[in-house]
């Protein structure tokens, strides 16, 4: 090849500014594509994983809740004629998860009997969920965590109690004249509305 | 050897990152005041190698929880000393982060251009403390299961999402299964691997920023963390170590409760003590303000915190930022020291402690002595044991009348005297000789409080009893053996099958011309009139039953019942109730010697 016609391809390869310019341009629109391509596929190949974990971890969301059937919790002779409290286990059946159980205990009321009228009070306190207590000398309840106070009819009775709602009272029904059925919930606690859980 | 090494590097370019990692420069020198990061490392270490080998052994459900920590903690070898050095672990970790913090504090050791690892090391504080609050609940005991109950009522009361990031955190609307493991798999894999990538990001940074000397440090020659500040850190870890080991040996080994059951109060519930001082705190909260107790002011304390490497760029901002934590920790202590106080000062807890650590002794005893729990679980199977359930069914049914060993079964004092007899021993020799003694058979123990003061039985033992001669008593005592063994107790058996002879002449008196029982009692196929309860298989299960069942069926007091409930005709007990608290008037439970009845 002569001395000319090198001058004259190189002449010709040689870039211009403007070429030079138009290269990187189109090297970063590359980039950039290439770029929203890579993450496009990555989010892509993660987006059913990640899916398929979060949709099973929200599942308790819309589980059904425990049904709030009335149950069978004790009969009328069995609670004290003198109106005092006491303390009875509520069982039910349940599944739990993948485990189906009959007649377990689910938790507890206090039932209470004036005449023929029987009322029922969940255990578990309305301010942080312990297990409220009957005082010895069964005048009140109170609970043993924040010392919440009520009296014998869950009625908040002390001004600097914590809770922020008396007991949550149940549904109770007197059937075949002896068998007191209660409609068994829990209730959100820590909040002035009584919210079923 | 050399070769393969100087192969592996050439691969690997392990020596320079060992180089890295072991020659690290250090200002000053090694100290004992740059230890404490090292020692929550190797602590966190510890936890690792103790959780993985618990976890080789532990199911997360609620049938399985209590009963494999039970398992660990009793039947397996060394399972005792791997959960006490994990529990005890757990415990001085938060001591030492504490101490580690309130030293970066002082020291100013989180100014620029430190302040992200400050925020990392806050991260893992908080990292940890839920690592805690998760691992107390998997052993599924009562203490653990009320206390993480309170615990998720305050996340539900977040504003907005709090019912629902309740729901998930439980796994549903009550605690089950799903709590357990969802629990563990906070516990055991989300938790601890974010703690494990943030100690690394927390070195990394640590490496690039270098230590915070003191003044007195800057005299001095530099030294290397290889070997000085190794030998100090292990020197340290070491400490850490015998302190767990002595806490493990001196408490003899982790607690594990009474397994976790919804139906039953649990007044001692309280959360680990690190966590008391919160709980303290929400006593001060009137209605309406829980929120602002257990979220938003811990939120803010917790804001100023981490906003501590800025305000301690500004004049006195560091004077400032140690005043706050110091009086922080003040009012940490303070408020633990408050709680233990009202605790220890209250008798209702005190016994409610007492009577959990009962509970829990007891259903330990109970699987060790059945040879394993039940398939229905340690809930199913301390519910089923009469030495627990007895006491509780005799004191809500059986007090406001009668006694046992003078107290409500329970160990209270019912507010009336008794109206009935005491039933400890009901059914033994010494339960019968108290009854046919003419000094006793009025009193308290016996009919003091009943109608039949003053019935024919009554008068019978103070009028003819009293007056029988040397060799009529010693009848007697034949007598009293023998319908004390209609009862066939638990306690008494052996001795019967001993005493055959002394119990057959006994069996003959009771018809006798002196004694004569079968002139009121029925025994076997002899009576003259069936007044007073039937004597045939008297005390026995099926008796007492009978009796708790309806009192005034004719066998029993037919008319002369004087106020004695129909527990089983009038539904007041059910069967198994009445079985329960029999049994355990029987003094007939599985003991610890004994497998099975």
């Amino acid at each position: 090849m002569s001395e000319d016609s090198l001058e004259e391809s190189r002449a010709e390869t040689e870039p211009t500014l403007s070429d030079g310019l138009d290269r990187v341009v189109e090297k970063e629109r590359r980039d950039f594509l290439v770029g929203v391509s890579a993450v496009a596929a990555g989010t892509l190949a993660m987006l059913a994983p990640i899916g398929a974990a979060v949709v099973s971890l929200l599942d308790p969301l819309r589980r059904e809740k425990l049904s709030s059937e009335m149950v069978l919790v004790a009969r009328t002779s069995a609670i004290p004629e003198d109106g005092s409290p006491r303390k009875f286990t509520v069982t039910a059946d349940r599944t739990d998860a993948w485990a189906a159980y009959d007649d377990s205990p689910v938790g507890a009321v206090y039932l209470r009997r004036s005449g023929d009228e029987v009322r029922a009070l969940n255990v578990v306190c309305p301010h942080a969920g312990c297990f409220v207590g009957v005082a010895k000398d069964n005048s009140r309840f109170s609970c043993p965590c924040h010392l919440s106070s009520f009296d014998l009819d869950g009625a908040v009775d002390d001004p600097t109690s914590p809770s922020p709602r008396d007991m949550d009272t149940l549904d109770v029904e007197v059937r075949n004249g002896d068998e007191v059925w209660v409609r068994f919930q829990n209730f959100l606690p820590g909040r002035a509305e009584k919210t079923p859980v | 050897m050399r070769g393969m090494l100087d192969w592996l590097d050439n691969r690997t370019g392990y020596r320079a990152l060992l180089q890295g990692v072991l020659y690290e420069r250090i200002p000053g020198g090694a100290r004992w005041r740059y230890i404490w990061g090292s020692t929550l490392v190797f602590a966190m270490v510890v936890q690792l190698i103790t959780g993985v080998v618990l976890w080789s052994a532990y199911s997360a459900n609620a049938q399985g929880a209590w009963e494999s920590v039970w398992f660990i903690q009793n039947q397996m070898t060394g399972g005792w000393l791997l959960r006490g050095i994990h529990h005890y672990m757990a415990q001085v970790t938060i001591v030492l982060l504490v101490l580690h913090l309130m030293q970066v504090l002082i020291d100013g050791a989180y100014r620029a251009p430190r302040e992200v690892n400050f925020w990392f090391g806050l991260i893992l504080l908080q990292l940890v403390l839920g690592l805690s609050l998760t691992g107390y609940l998997l052993p599924w005991d009562q203490k653990g299961y009320w206390a993480t109950k309170v615990a998720t009522s305050i996340a539900s009361m977040t504003p907005v999402v709090g019912p629902g990031l309740q729901q998930l955190l439980v796994g549903g609307s009550e605690y089950g299964h799903l709590t357990l493991t969802r629990f563990f798999v906070l516990h055991a894999g989300i938790l601890p691997a974010a703690v494990a990538l943030l100690i690394v990001g927390h070195i990394y940074l640590f490496r690039r920023h270098g230590v915070t000397t003191p003044k007195s440090a800057r005299e001095k020659p530099d030294g290397y963390f290889w070997p000085e500040q190794v030998l100090k850190d292990g020197v340290a870890s070491l400490i850490v170590m015998a302190t767990v080991l002595g806490l493990v040996l001196w408490s003899g080994g982790a607690h594990l409760g009474a397994p976790a059951d919804p139906a039953e109060p649990y007044a001692a519930a309280r959360p680990e003590w690190y966590f008391l001082f919160l709980f303290q705190w929400l006593k001060y909260f009137p209605a309406g303000w829980e929120v602002i107790g257990a979220q938003v002011i811990p939120g803010l304390v917790l804001a100023l915190v981490a906003a501590m490497p800025i305000i301690g760029g500004w004049k006195y901002g560091h004077r400032f930022n140690v005043g706050v934590a110091t009086a922080l920790l003040a009012g940490i202590v303070m408020l633990t020291w408050q709680a233990r106080v009202q605790d220890s000062a209250d008798p209702e807890f005190v016994a409610a402690q007492a009577e959990a650590e009962v509970l829990a002794e007891r259903s330990s005893e109970l699987a060790a002595a059945l040879s394993g729990i039940p398939v229905e679980g340690g809930l199913a199977m301390l519910r089923a044991d009469p030495l627990t359930q007895g006491p509780r069914i005799f004191e809500a049914n059986c007090s406001q009348c009668h006694r046992f060993e003078g107290h409500d079964g329970l160990g209270g004092q019912p507010a009336d005297p008794p109206s009935a007899s005491d039933l400890a021993g009901f059914g033994t020799r010494a339960w019968l000789a108290g009854l046919l003694d003419p000094e006793r058979v009025a009193t308290d123990e016996y009919f003091g409080g009943t109608e039949h003061v003053n019935g024919r039985m009554s008068r019978f033992v103070q009028r003819g009893v009293a007056r029988f001669s040397p060799e009529v008593r010693s009848d007697l005592a034949k007598v009293i053996m023998a319908v004390s063994a209609e009862g066939s107790l638990p306690a008494q058996v052996e001795q019967d099958a001993v005493q055959q002879t002394e119990i057959e002449e006994g069996r003959a008196l009771i018809s006798g011309e002196e004694i004569n029982c079968t002139r009121c009692h029925t025994f076997r196929d002899q009576t003259e009139g069936d007044v007073g309860p039937v004597l045939t298989g008297w005390g026995s299960r099926d008796w007492m039953l009978g009796m708790l069942h309806d009192p005034t069926e004719e066998r029993f007091y037919g008319e002369d019942n004087d106020r004695m409930p129909s527990f089983g005709a009038e539904k007041i007990l059910t069967e198994d109730e009445m079985g329960l608290v029999v049994d355990w008037l029987r003094g007939d439970w599985v003991r610890q010697d004994s497998q099975g009845h």
